[in-house]
């Protein structure tokens, strides 16, 4: 058979068949969940399901404004990630810039250092870290999360691999132009680690954004808490109010929807070329 | 580029800072660039050295303590140790750990290998598809993991509406979660389905960096779509699936978020794992040095996969 031209084989058409059909169920949760936050509560688990609502309860989408102070929770996660991933950023590629092109002293011990602690669970470590902020003082606190999250190997490894990347004769070059090495780093390796820069990015942001045992941890005031940490005081004050919690599910999935959508076609570019693939 | 294009004009013929250079002493110039280099690493190396560096040294110090956070440090020698062997719920949680990364590893491998597989293919709308697989490891772990509870619910969700519309007796219905048995299968294809998209970027990355040319070889050597994903496809791909398998593995050993959103470590210590009780020893119970135990049994199983990591390459590039 064919159609526009193309021969079309049982192979591409079985081929298709189960791409369909993965993402289908890739996708049933977002789907259920969507139409699960225009219903009543008592219409969730109607059987067989109706997906699109015959009366959609927009209402719930403003109750739950009004039922918890999801406004203030996306702001102090709004707050949190977006100085987290500033930071990362900046200071990832910042020491990935040394790591990559420089020579000093004790280079391959501090980044030794930093590889070693990668594959370290945080959850080995986060008690200690409790210990510490508390001694700071910095429990309940977005500090506390902020010190937390701002500073990781991880960044430093990826960035540097992309680095690793870039021929170092135009380094060179950009020193006999007489260019400082900060010159270097803001001229020509940052414009040029796009896809890296996105990846870290996608990566910080959705870790931060989602994060989920760092602020239960450090925040128990109800007016630090983020969008996960409120998500899930509301699952439980109003666990059978279920459209409204599907509603506020949904909320909290609209930013990482965001972001990821708009850089995601730098994506596998980006795990390509730092290396993360081994 | 303006602003480095009138850099390098100004200073395109440099008079001044070359004469500088040439005032410095071979080694005044060494320690001039060690200082640069250090400028570079210390906003983040300070940060890493307080919050990341240090704690991992006292996680370490503390396991060999008994503390509460709050009265005395008491020195305990191996008394945590010993503990362990006596503990119930973490013999519990640590077979449960081998149990999950045994049953979550392979599965989550093959899906994500055979969906890369399937969308390197030209195949119309081929980026929808992979941002579609890919979106269940950026969502929200709370978000969707209340999503999974809802249609898993063993009365009324979904899932269980479809098994009984095929024909399965309610009696032998599955209880998901609330199902001694059937939790810790809940948690491990929750755990597939969030993060296999992930890795099948990772093969993706992969295959694309296959040489064309074999499969052009194998082509020419009449060999079927089959013969070519196991001859050619599978071998070019060894690093990246011994790199998956060991993300995968140390990942695994991780599980917590997705259980405590579930099952919290139930029913009984059904889906309890090594983080989970972690957890519960340091902040429910403020049994600081015992959790702190805990966490070098959890390290040292991360150190043996990273070693076996470390050997392996050093033998495939050997």
């Amino acid at each position: 058979m064919r159609i526009a031209g193309r021969k079309i084989t049982v192979k591409t058409v079985l081929l298709y068949a189960i791409v369909i059909t993965v993402t289908i169920v890739m996708l049933m949760p977002f789907a259920w969940m969507l139409s699960a936050s225009l219903k009543l509560s008592r219409d969730v688990f109607a059987f067989p399901i109706e997906w699109i609502p015959s009366q959609p309860q927009w209402q719930n989408y403003v109750d739950i404004w009004t039922k918890i102070p999801l406004a203030l929770f996306i702001y102090n996660t709004s707050k949190l990630t977006i100085i987290v991933t500033l930071l990362q950023l900046l200071t990832s590629s910042f020491a990935a810039y040394a790591f990559a092109k420089l020579n000093f002293p004790y280079k391959n011990t501090l980044f030794l250092g930093y590889i070693a602690t990668i594959a370290m669970p945080w959850q080995v470590y986060m008690v200690p870290q409790f210990l510490l902020m508390r001694e700071f003082g910095l429990n309940n606190t977005h500090l506390a999360l902020i010190c937390l999250q701002a500073f990781t190997a991880f960044g430093v490894f990826l960035m540097r691999q992309f680095y690793m990347s870039i021929p170092t004769e135009l380094c060179e070059a950009a020193r006999i132009d007489g260019m400082n090495e900060y010159q270097i780093w803001a001229r020509i390796m940052l414009p040029l680690s796009k896809p890296a820069l996105s990846t870290l990015t996608i990566f910080t942001f959705v870790s931060t954004w989602n994060d989920f045992l760092g602020p239960m941890i450090y925040l128990t005031k109800t007016e630090l808490k983020t969008v996960q940490i409120g998500l899930r005081m509301f699952i439980s004050q109003y666990s059978a109010e279920y459209g409204l919690i599907m509603a506020a599910s949904v909320v909290a999935l609209v930013p990482v929807l965001i972001v990821f959508l708009s850089l995601q076609r730098f994506f596998v570019e980006g795990i390509a070329s730092t290396g993360l693939k081994g | 580029m303006s602003i480095s294009n009138s850099v390098i004009v100004t200073d395109g013929a440099p008079a001044e800072p070359r004469r500088k250079v040439a005032v410095l002493s071979k080694r005044q110039r060494k320690i001039r660039s060690a200082l640069v280099a250090y400028s570079f690493i210390a906003p983040n190396f300070l940060g890493f050295a307080v919050f990341t560096l240090g704690p991992i040294l006292f996680a370490f110090a503390l396991a060999f303590m008994h503390w509460d956070g709050s009265n005395a440090i008491t020195f305990a020698g191996f008394d945590n140790f010993w503990r362990l062997f006596n503990d119930k719920a973490f013999i519990a949680a640590f077979w449960n750990t081998i149990i999950y990364t045994v049953a979550s590893v392979p599965a989550t491998l093959l899906c994500a290998l055979g969906l890369a597989v399937l969308l390197n293919q030209k195949i119309a709308g081929r980026n929808f598809f992979r941002t579609a697989m890919f979106f269940p490891y950026v969502a929200s772990l709370v978000a969707v993991a209340v999503v999974w509870n809802m249609i898993f619910n063993p009365e009324m969700g979904p899932v269980n509406m479809i098994l009984y519309t095929l024909g399965l007796d309610p009696k032998n219905m599955p209880g998901w979660a609330a199902d001694r048995h059937w939790a810790m299968v809940t948690v491990i294809l929750f755990g597939i389905w969030k993060n296999m998209g992930y890795y099948m970027v990772i093969y993706l990355a992969g295959l694309q960096g296959i040489n064309a040319e074999l499969y052009e070889a194998a082509d020419l050597d009449g060999a079927n779509s089959w013969q070519k994903f196991i001859h050619v496809t599978v071998p070019q791909l060894g690093p990246t699936t011994f790199f998956v398998t060991v993300m995968l593995t140390i990942q695994s050993f991780k599980v917590f978020d997705q259980i405590f959103m579930i099952t919290q470590g139930g029913p009984g210590t059904s889906t309890l794992v090594l983080v989970y009780h972690i957890y519960n020893e340091a902040f429910i119970s403020w049994d600081l040095g015992y959790s702190s135990m805990i966490s070098l049994v959890l390290f040292f199983l991360v150190l043996a996969v990273t070693i076996f990591q470390f050997r392996r390459q050093r033998e495939d590039e050997a």
